[in-house]
């Protein structure tokens, strides 16, 4: 039989547990009441677009209550006049066709919606209902039921109208208008014929053509006559320079062309040169408009608590009203937002995210707990002892190193050759005037200016923009979304990097485990499977799962001692699964010590144990062997050493395994080897790694779902794609490659422009031809190239 | 000849026309979403006919 899979969110479904349900067949309850809502509602089309597009909903029971709060409700609304309510939720899970038209059809399943919007590229949904008939609770909930359970954090919490600046837009608007009005009225001049009419309408024409100019030249160059005035005020000769002189002189002498009716001037070049160079400056930004690079912990802590009054009674409350003394419950899978002592008796609280510890610790009452840790397991009762602003974590977020955005004056490769390109430019330019001035004065003059105009770095200034704008295509369609263009040219440099050994080079999602000591019987399992069922440590958890499924057996006596073991009676066998002391285990060598274990005794008898390793992820192996032929490899870690002798059994032998770091030392690390010359490329994950990523030259987050959450980075990597980082490497140097290559074509451009130049005789016309041509060569150069390296080094992995 | 002023201010003035309504059109936002637009579209028709075959078999149970 052929694994089947379920109908609504295509997970293949496990033997013996599908649910058949008019005709269809579903992995899970909660699948089939998502076709059940749709098929009610008339909705089944959900299905046509897209084979098997949902996900199954998830079980949120109590989770929303905090959107009753008039004050939080109010603080999430993006509109509320009336009845009449519009909010913006972030709904991760928008990603097919079936999704876009599900939500914009949801005024059928839930009736108070008026209309509902998505924005697929930000997975945004806009709904406008009436906060009467529904509310946004109930609007939550059902989005919920059908799948698409939305993303609320702190960072909801002020949602100021952020203005979306589309200055560039406008820009380049104005500069095509400019441009293309100006072409079609240049058009007769360029036949230069002489013709009675025309010579008639000759100033009219250039009038025109003169104050068609101004809006492009005032308004749409504007940044570079900025950004060239900041780079001379800071003594770096950017590319921007040659580009703003260039502009001028060409305006100026254009001015003069026409006042002193000498010719038609430049105005056609002038403003075709502007829009092209807008045009690469547009291409260069691509946003990935549904991640975010600068995110902080608002992102990923609550937006309210349940706080517990001194009634009893329990209230939601926006998380920046908790104040020292309040009594806080968090249920499972909730994130602790404030540190605090925990009042119930027992916790596990899963760190992963924040110091790098692959296993939950465990916390007994009266500890001292943190935030930013999970809670796994039952509801737990917490006494607040730092409100948010003052707990460790966000302590830790202010802290200056860890804000610091590391300011280094990147010198870009096209500011590189430009400090070259000008003082040479201004050579030629000043050497043609100067052999000119000896015959005559005019043509000298218009030496000077013709070299400044011709020379003007468009080309080059395109090529940069263009490579970049494409290879950051290239790697957003492989998963691998770049903060901007800039970080390609970072990536070729690094000549170290650094690894997070927790949720980097190991996976979140599972564990291995590995049984030492005495061969269990089969019938010692099952009692073993049986036993566990009943806990809720999470290290049984791992080991339930893992063990074979059994027939169901009652445990009769079961005890679980925090912080020890399991004690449990079972067909009359005395069953011990716990650390170590508990069961009273032999003693073991150091190295072993270290390691995750859970030991096993069954009627006093010592059995063995199972050892608890982490999963790195596929191709880690081959990855850093690649790498470490080119590259320093250094492994930082949070968690104990106890994987060390595995990691080095795995990893090439050079490379460095540092354990046992804190956020802070982490971040001293990097510092420490930039200090000593090194370009260093962090790759982490979590929030213990932040601030090595904003302190390292290139931070790479890695993502299980990119969509969640990963801390402030300068790109981010799908974790499917890991071990493609080698990739993305080689593509960096090679895109470093093609920008050389069309330096030099662009070079050969500008000798051919200035051959006319120096000798007097650039023409209009020949300005018009060589500008658009060399833009277009090097735009579809560059582009080709791109394309080319991408997909042959895709070919040779 | 005079009316080549004529012509081309009205030419000027249609290209001032529809470069208004572009600087109105990104105003408004149109340009920050350029996919689900796209994916919208073809979309109406799907709802219709459901309704329809909803509404025929009513009738038909009507009958």
């Amino acid at each position: 039989m052929s694994v089947q899979s379920c109908f609504h969110c295509g997970l293949t479904i496990i033997k013996n547990e599908e649910i058949y349900f008019d005709e269809k067949i579903f992995c899970c309850n909660g699948c089939k009441t998502v076709y059940e809502i749709f098929s009610l509602h008339d909705l089944t089309c959900y299905y046509d677009f897209e084979k098997s597009p949902g996900a199954s909903p998830q079980d949120i029971q109590g989770k929303y209550d905090f959107l009753d709060n008039e004050a939080i409700l109010s603080k999430i609304l993006e509109f509320q006049e009336g009845n009449t309510a519009i909010v913006s939720l972030n709904i991760p899970h928008i990603h097919c066709s079936s999704c876009i038209w599900i939500l914009e059809n949801l005024n059928k399943i839930q009736s108070g919606i008026s209309t509902s919007q998505v924005n697929f590229p930000e997975k945004k949904f806009r709904i406008t209902f009436n906060s009467e008939t529904v509310s946004l609770k109930e609007i939550v909930y059902t989005l919920s039921s059908i799948g698409y359970e939305p993303y609320i954090s702190l960072e909801n919490y002020e949602t100021g109208k952020n203005n979306v600046d589309r200055s560039l837009t406008y820009k380049l608007g104005v500069a095509f208008f400019c441009f293309g009005n100006i072409m079609l009225l240049s058009f007769p001049e360029y036949f230069e014929i002489k013709e009675f009419w025309l010579d008639n309408y000759k100033p009219f024409f250039r009038a025109l053509i003169f104050v068609l100019a101004l809006p492009s030249l005032l308004y749409s160059a504007s940044d570079y006559y900025v950004s060239a005035y900041k780079s001379l005020k800071s003594r770096m000769l950017n590319i921007d320079i040659p580009i703003a002189l260039g502009i001028i002189v060409m305006f100026v002498r254009s001015t003069f062309d026409v006042i002193m009716n000498y010719g038609s001037g430049f105005f056609d070049s002038l403003t075709g040169l502007i829009f092209f160079m807008l045009l690469g400056k547009m291409f260069q930004i691509k946003t990935y408009s549904f991640l975010s690079f600068e995110r902080d912990f608002k992102s990923y802590f609550p937006i309210a608590v349940t706080r517990i009054n001194l009634d009893t009674s329990e209230e939601n409350v926006p998380i920046y009203d908790v104040i020292k003394g309040n009594r806080l419950l968090i249920r499972n899978q909730e994130l602790i937002p404030v540190d605090g002592i925990l009042m119930s008796d027992k916790a596990e609280i899963d760190y992963s995210f924040v110091t790098g510890e692959a296993v939950p610790t465990t916390k007994k009452s009266g500890d001292k707990i943190f935030a930013g840790g999970k809670q796994i397991g039952k509801v737990i009762e917490m006494e607040v002892l730092h409100s948010v602003s003052q707990s460790y974590l966000t302590q830790l977020w202010s802290n200056e190193i860890f804000q610091k955005k590391v300011f280094q004056k990147h010198k870009t490769i096209t500011d590189a050759i430009s400090r070259y390109f000008t003082p040479i430019l201004l050579l030629i330019a000043l050497a043609g005037f100067g052999y000119w001035i000896f015959f005559d004065a005019n043509t000298a003059f218009n030496v000077f200016t013709a070299v400044l105009i011709v020379a003007c770095p468009c080309a080059l200034a395109l090529t940069a923009p263009f490579t970049f704008g494409n290879i950051l295509r290239i790697m957003g369609k492989q998963k691998m979304y770049l903060k901007n263009a800039l970080v390609i040219e970072q990536l070729a440099k690094v000549d170290t990097i650094v690894f997070d050994k927790t949720g980097t080079i190991t996976t979140n999602i599972k564990s291995n485990i590995l049984y030492e000591g005495m061969a269990l019987s089969d019938e010692n399992i099952v009692l073993i499977k049986n036993v566990l069922r009943a806990s809720n440590h999470p290290l049984s958890r791992m080991l339930y799962d893992f063990l074979p499924e059994t027939q169901k057996i009652k445990t009769a006596k079961f005890e679980e001692i925090t912080g020890k073991g399991i004690q449990a009676f079972i067909e009359n066998k005395n069953i011990q699964i716990g650390s170590g002391v508990f069961v009273e285990a032999p003693v073991l060598e150091v190295s072993q010590i270290e390691k995750t274990t859970l030991h096993i005794k069954i009627e006093n008898n010592y059995y063995g144990r199972f050892i608890f390793e982490n999963q790195y992820r596929d191709g880690l192996e081959k990855l850093f062997f690649a790498l470490s032929k080119k590259y320093q490899i250094k492994v930082l870690s949070g968690d104990n050493d106890g994987e060390r002798t595995n990691l080095e059994t795995i990893l090439p032998k050079n490379t460095e395994l540092i354990f046992n770091q804190k956020p802070e030392q982490k971040l001293e690390f990097i510092k420490k080897l930039q200090e000593s010359g090194k370009n260093v490329m962090m790759v982490g994950d979590g929030l213990n790694d932040a601030g090595a990523l904003a302190q390292s030259n290139v931070g790479i987050s890695v993502s299980e779902n990119v969509n969640v959450f990963s801390p402030a980075c300068d790109a981010i990597l799908d974790a499917s794609e890991f071990s493609r980082l080698d990739y993305f490497l080689k593509l960096s140097h090679k895109s470093i490659l093609i920008i050389k290559m069309s330096f030099v074509l662009s070079l050969l451009y500008n000798i051919v422009g200035l051959s006319f130049a120096i000798t007097g005789n650039l023409l209009p016309l020949v300005a018009a031809i060589i500008m658009p041509l060399s833009t277009v060569t090097i735009v579809s150069f560059v582009t080709v190239m791109s394309n080319y390296f991408a997909f042959r080094n895709l070919k040779s992995l | 000849m005079s009316v080549i002023y004529l012509l081309i201010s009205v030419s000027i003035f249609v290209a001032i026309c529809f470069f208004i309504a572009f600087i109105v059109a990104v105003k408004s936002g149109q340009y920050d979403d350029d996919y689900t637009p796209s994916v919208r579209m073809l979309f109406d028709d799907e709802t219709k006919i459901t309704s329809q075959n909803k509404n025929q078999s009513t009738e038909e149970k009507q009958v």
